[in-house]
C-alpha cells in the first residue's frame, strides 16, 4: 500500500515539474507554439476537474457543464467589447461600464457561472438518474440558443476581442506569461478542490453519490450540499471559460454547445473520474490526440468514436488509475 | 405506565389496489424492545418506512415523543431521535468502514459545509468514531472499504451507523436476515446491551430471537394489527398461532 | 390584419406544430421505451434518425421513386440499430450512466464521421415526391401541403399502431412484463435479449421513418440527428420516461410550442420594441420557450406528465 502511495506522490510530483518547466522546453525544442496549446491544455483540465467534483465525486452526471465554461467567456467578452466600444453593459439601475481588467472580468465570469449555477443546479437537482442529464443537457441548450439570436453581442459569429485582459504586473499577451497565470489557477483550484474533497463536506457529497435515501436518513438535507457543490463547481468552470475567451482572443455560442459538454466529460473519463488529477491528464491527452490525429486524417473523430467505446468498456479507471495504480478512489 | 415514546394511529398505506397499512394502530413505550411480526406480507417493512419518513402515509398519524411526524421529511426525522437500519444493508460501498461511521456523527454535529479540515483528522470527531467503531467491533476493519465486509459485517456496521446518531428510538428492520447462528448470537447480544441506551422498534422473522429479546409484541397480518403483547401473551395466543406460527396450510 | 387571414395563419401554423410533434413522437416513442425498459441513455438516437435520412435520400435520388427510399430507409435504420446494440448498447445495459452517455457519446462521432465520409459536408436535398407536392383543403379554404399533411397521418397511423400493440399484442404484452419485471418474466420463458433487441430496433426503425420523413423538409447533413435529439429529450422528460403515451403528449406539446412561438413571437415583440430589437428578442425567446415550457413541469410534475408507473 505504501508503494502505491508513493508512486501517486511521484507521479504527481514529475507532473507539477513538468508543467512548470513546458514554457523553456518548448523554446529549447523550438516549438513556442507548444505553450498555446498547453494554456489550452490547462484551461480545458480546469473545466474537466470542476466537472469531476459533481460527477466523480458527487455522481452528478451533468451534460450541461458548458454552459457555465460559456456563460464565463461570454461574460469577458462582453465586458470587453463594451471597453471598446465605450459603452456601458446596463445603463439602469445604475451604469455599469465594460471592462478589459482581469481582476474585474475573471471574477464577474466566476460570480456569473456561479449564480447560473445556482439557476440550473435549484431546477436540476429536484431530479435524479436520466432525467437529471437530460435536463442539465437541456439547459445547456437553452443557453446556446439564447446566444445564437443575441445579435447586438455577435450571435452565431461570435465576439472577438481585441486583446486579452489586462492584470497588473504582467502582460497576459505574452503567451508564456498567460500560461503561468493559468498553471496558478490551476494548482491553486486543485489545492483546493483536494482539500474539498477529504472535508466534511466532501464526505458528505461523495455519501450523496454512494445511496442519497441513506444519507437523508441520517439526517443531511441532501439537496442543500449538491446545490452548493454544484454552484462551486460551475463557477470554476466560469473561471476556465473567462481564460479560454482571452486564450483565443474570441467567443462563440459553440462554447456551450452541449457536445461541448460531452467533451469535457470525455476528459474526465479519459483521466479517471474520481481522481481530481486524472481529469488534467484527461484534457491532454484528448487534446493532444486531436492534434496529431488531425495531422494525419480529417475524420479523425472515425476512430476516436470508438476508441472512446472501448475506453468506456474495457479501461474504465482511465490514465490516472493507469499511472498512479488503481487502489481505493483518491479521498 | 409512562407516555409512549411513539404512538401510531391508525396509520393507512395503500399502493393501487393493494393494502400495505389498514388502521394500524400502536404503541411503543420508552426503554421497550418492541418486535413487530407477522407473515410475509403484513406490511412490516411498509410501516417501518412510514415511521422513518421513507414513506408518506395515506391516512393517520404518527406521533413521536409528543410531536407529530407524519409529514415531517426524511432528513428532518434523525435530528428527532429516529434512526433506522434497512433490511438490504444499505451501507456505503465505495466509502471505508470509518468514513460510513463519520458520516452518521457528523449529521449529529450541527451542519456540514466545512471544506478545509480533513474529517477523519479532526479530534472530536475522531474520538467519538474510535468508540463507535469498537461498540461495534470493527475497529479492525476501519480504513477497509464497505463493499469488501463480510454480510455480518456489514450488518454490524449498519447498526453501528444507526447507533452513532444517538437515537431515542432505534429501528431495526430484519437485522438477522441472512445471518448465520453465530452472529444472530452476537447480534442478540448486541441488541440487549442497547436496550439500556435506547427504545429499539425492531421487524423479525426469527422467532427465536424474538422471543429471547422482545419485552412486548404487535402481530401484523395484511396490513393490520391482530394482536399486541408480552411474549408469553404471544406465544400461547390461538389466533396469532392460527394466523401466523402453526397453520401451515393457512401460510401463503 | 382581418380576422380570416389571422385565422388562416394560425390554423396553418397548427398544422405545422402537429407535423413538428408527429415527427418528434416518432423518435421520442422509440428512445422512450429504450429509456424505461432497458434503462439505458442513449445519445446516439439520432444518428439513426440521420441513417433514415441519408439512406432514404440516396435511395430516393437512385431510383426516383421515393416510395423505394422509404422502403430502404426503414430497414437500414432498424438493422443498424440492431447491430448497434448487439455490439455495443448490450454492454452497457449494467454499468454506469456516464459510461453510458460516453459511450453513445462515441458512437455519434462515429457516424457522424462515417456520414462525412460516404456522402461529404454538402447537404443533401430530398424532393417530395410528385404525387406529394400539392396542397390539399383539409379545411374549406386553407390549402396545406399534401406532404406534411402525409406525415402527419403517417405518425397518427404509428400512434395507433402502438397503442394497439402494447394493449392488445401478446409481444406487446411481453415486453411490458420484460419492462415492470425482468427476472420474472425471464424465469416465465420471455426471451429478455430477444426482446430488447426488437424494442431497440422499433425504436430505431421508427426514428429512421422521421428521418426520411422530414428530408424534404429539412436539409439532410451530418449532425441533424444532434438538434432532433434534443427536443426529444425534452418531450420525454416532458412526457415521463418509459411512457409512451407520455411521448404522443409531450410531443404534441412541444411540437406546437415551438412552432407557434416561432411564427407568433416577432409579431407580439413588435408591439412593444422597435423591429429590429423585436425580431432578434423573439428569435431567442422563441428558441428558448420549450425549455422554459420543460422547466416549469418539471418543477409543477418533476416525473413527467404522463409517468410511466415505476
Amino acid at each position: 500500500m505504501s508503494s502505491r502511495f508513493d508512486r501517486k506522490k511521484l507521479c504527481l510530483s514529475f507532473g507539477a515539474i513538468l508543467l512548470i518547466l513546458l514554457p523553456m522546453l518548448a523554446s529549447l525544442c523550438g516549438e513556442p507554439y507548444l505553450i498555446s496549446l498547453a494554456s489550452r491544455i490547462l484551461i480545458y483540465a480546469l473545466a474537466a476537474v470542476s466537472l469531476d467534483l459533481i460527477l466523480g465525486y458527487g455522481g452528478l452526471v451533468s451534460l450541461g457543464h458548458a454552459a457555465f465554461f460559456g456563460i464565463g467567456a461570454y461574460m469577458v467578452a462582453i465586458l470587453a467589447h463594451h471597453d471598446f466600444e465605450g459603452t456601458a453593459l446596463i445603463s439602469w439601475p445604475l451604469t455599469v461600464p465594460g471592462s478589459d481588467s482581469a481582476l474585474i472580468a475573471w471574477p464577474a465570469a466566476v460570480l456569473c457561472s456561479g449564480l447560473l449555477a445556482a439557476i440550473i443546479g435549484a431546477l436540476s437537482l429536484r431530479t435524479t438518474g436520466m432525467h437529471f442529464i437530460m435536463i442539465t443537457l437541456a439547459f445547456a441548450q437553452m443557453l446556446f440558443y439564447f446566444f445564437v439570436g443575441l445579435e447586438s453581442y455577435g450571435g452565431d459569429d461570435g465576439l472577438t476581442l481585441f486583446s486579452r485582459n489586462t492584470l497588473p504586473h504582467f502582460d497576459l499577451s505574452d503567451d508564456t506569461q498567460f500560461y503561468y497565470v493559468c498553471l496558478v489557477l490551476l494548482f491553486v483550484f486543485l489545492l483546493l478542490a483536494s482539500r474539498l474533497v477529504v472535508s466534511r463536506f466532501g464526505l458528505v457529497i461523495r455519501g450523496c453519490r454512494e445511496n442519497d435515501k441513506r444519507m437523508q436518513s441520517l439526517g443531511f438535507p441532501t439537496y442543500r450540499y449538491k446545490l452548493l457543490c454544484f454552484m462551486i463547481a460551475g463557477a470554476a468552470s466560469g473561471l476556465a471559460g473567462a481564460l479560454i475567451a482571452n486564450q483565443i482572443e474570441y467567443v462563440s455560442p459553440g462554447l456551450m454547445h452541449w457536445t461541448r459538454s460531452g467533451v469535457i466529460l470525455v476528459m474526465v473519463l479519459l483521466g479517471g473520474t474520481g481522481t481530481l488529477y486524472g481529469p488534467v491528464l484527461g484534457a491532454a491527452a484528448f487534446l493532444l490526440l486531436e492534434e496529431i490525429l488531425s495531422i494525419y486524417t480529417e475524420h479523425w473523430m472515425l476512430y476516436f468514436g470508438p476508441l472512446l467505446i472501448l475506453v468506456v468498456l474495457f479501461a474504465r479507471h482511465g490514465l490516472y488509475g493507469i499511472l498512479a495504480g488503481k487502489g481505493k478512489r483518491y479521498g | 405506565m409512562a407516555e409512549p415514546l411513539l404512538r401510531i394511529d391508525k396509520l393507512s398505506k395503500n399502493f393501487g389496489s393493494i393494502v400495505a397499512s389498514q388502521g394500524v394502530s400502536l404503541e411503543v413505550f420508552p426503554g421497550e424492545i418492541h418486535a413487530l411480526i407477522g407473515p410475509n406480507g403484513a406490511g412490516k417493512t411498509t410501516l417501518l418506512n412510514q415511521i422513518a419518513g421513507d414513506l408518506v402515509p395515506d391516512s393517520g398519524q404518527i406521533f413521536f415523543d409528543g410531536h407529530d411526524i407524519t409529514r415531517l421529511p426524511l432528513y428532518q426525522r434523525s435530528h428527532l431521535g429516529l434512526a433506522r437500519s434497512y433490511q438490504i444493508t444499505s451501507v456505503f460501498p465505495q466509502l471505508s468502514v470509518e468514513e460510513n461511521l463519520l458520516l452518521a456523527i457528523q449529521a449529529q454535529r450541527g451542519h456540514s459545509f466545512r471544506f478545509w479540515r480533513r474529517g477523519l483528522s479532526i479530534p472530536e470527531l475522531r474520538d467519538d468514531l474510535e468508540s463507535s467503531l469498537e461498540r461495534v467491533g470493527l475497529s479492525e476493519r476501519a480504513e477497509m472499504s464497505a463493499c469488501n465486509l463480510s454480510h455480518g459485517e456489514k450488518k454490524q456496521l449498519e447498526v453501528g451507523m444507526a447507533l452513532a446518531c444517538n437515537p431515542r428510538l432505534l429501528l431495526l428492520d430484519e437485522p438477522m436476515a441472512g445471518m448465520g447462528p453465530g452472529g444472530t448470537v452476537e447480534l442478540s447480544k448486541l441488541i440487549r446491551r442497547l436496550k439500556e441506551k435506547t427504545t429499539i422498534l425492531l421487524v423479525e422473522h426469527d422467532m427465536e430471537t424474538i422471543f429471547a429479546l422482545a419485552d412486548r409484541i404487535t402481530v401484523l397480518v395484511y396490513g393490520e394489527v391482530v394482536t399486541t403483547g408480552t411474549a408469553e401473551e404471544i406465544r400461547s395466543n390461538a389466533i396469532v398461532r392460527h394466523a401466523y406460527l402453526g397453520d401451515e396450510d393457512e401460510a401463503c | 390584419m382581418p380576422f380570416y387571414v389571422l385565422m388562416l395563419l394560425i390554423i396553418e401554423q397548427i398544422l405545422n406544430g402537429l407535423q413538428l410533434g408527429v415527427t418528434l413522437f416518432l423518435m421520442s416513442a422509440g428512445l422512450t421505451l429504450i429509456f424505461g425498459i432497458m434503462q439505458v441513455i442513449n445519445l446516439a438516437h439520432g444518428s439513426f434518425y440521420m441513417i433514415g435520412a441519408y439512406v432514404g435520400a440516396t435511395v430516393t435520388a437512385r431510383s426516383g421513386s421515393f416510395l423505394l427510399g422509404l422502403l430502404a430507409a426503414l430497414p437500414a435504420a432498424a438493422l443498424v440499430g440492431m447491430l448497434v446494440e448487439a455490439i455495443v448498447l448490450r454492454r452497457l445495459y449494467k454499468k454506469d450512466h456516464v459510461d453510458q452517455v460516453l459511450a453513445t457519446f462515441g458512437l455519434i462521432m462515429f457516424f457522424n464521421e462515417l456520414t462525412r465520409i460516404i456522402w461529404g459536408r454538402q447537404p443533401l436535398f430530398m424532393d417530395v415526391p410528385a404525387w406529394l407536392s400539392g396542397t390539399v383543403e383539409i379545411i374549406p379554404g386553407i390549402p396545406y401541403p399534401s406532404y406534411r399533411i402525409a406525415v402527419i397521418g403517417v405518425g397518427l397511423l404509428v400512434a395507433l399502431f402502438l397503442y394497439l400493440m402494447f394493449a392488445h399484442t401478446r409481444i406487446g404484452m411481453q415486453i411490458r412484463a420484460g419492462a415492470s419485471n425482468r427476472e420474472m418474466a425471464g424465469a416465465l420463458g420471455i426471451n429478455i435479449k430477444l426482446i430488447y433487441t426488437l424494442v431497440f430496433g422499433l425504436g430505431t426503425l421508427l426514428a429512421g421513418l422521421a428521418g426520411m420523413m422530414a428530408g424534404p423538409i429539412l436539409a439532410v447533413e451530418a449532425g441533424m440527428g444532434e438538434s432532433i435529439l434534443i427536443l426529444t429529450f425534452v418531450v420525454i422528460v416532458i412526457g415521463g420516461i418509459g411512457s409512451v403515451r407520455g411521448a404522443f403528449v409531450g410531443a404534441l406539446l412541444v411540437g406546437m410550442v415551438d412552432t407557434l412561438g416561432r411564427a407568433f413571437m416577432p409579431t407580439f415583440f413588435r408591439l412593444f420594441l422597435p423591429t429590429a430589437h423585436a425580431d432578434g428578442v423573439a428569435a431567442s425567446i422563441a428558441s428558448m420557450s420549450i425549455y422554459i415550457l420543460m422547466a416549469i413541469i418539471l418543477v409543477w410534475r418533476p416525473k413527467g406528465l404522463l409517468p410511466a408507473h415505476a
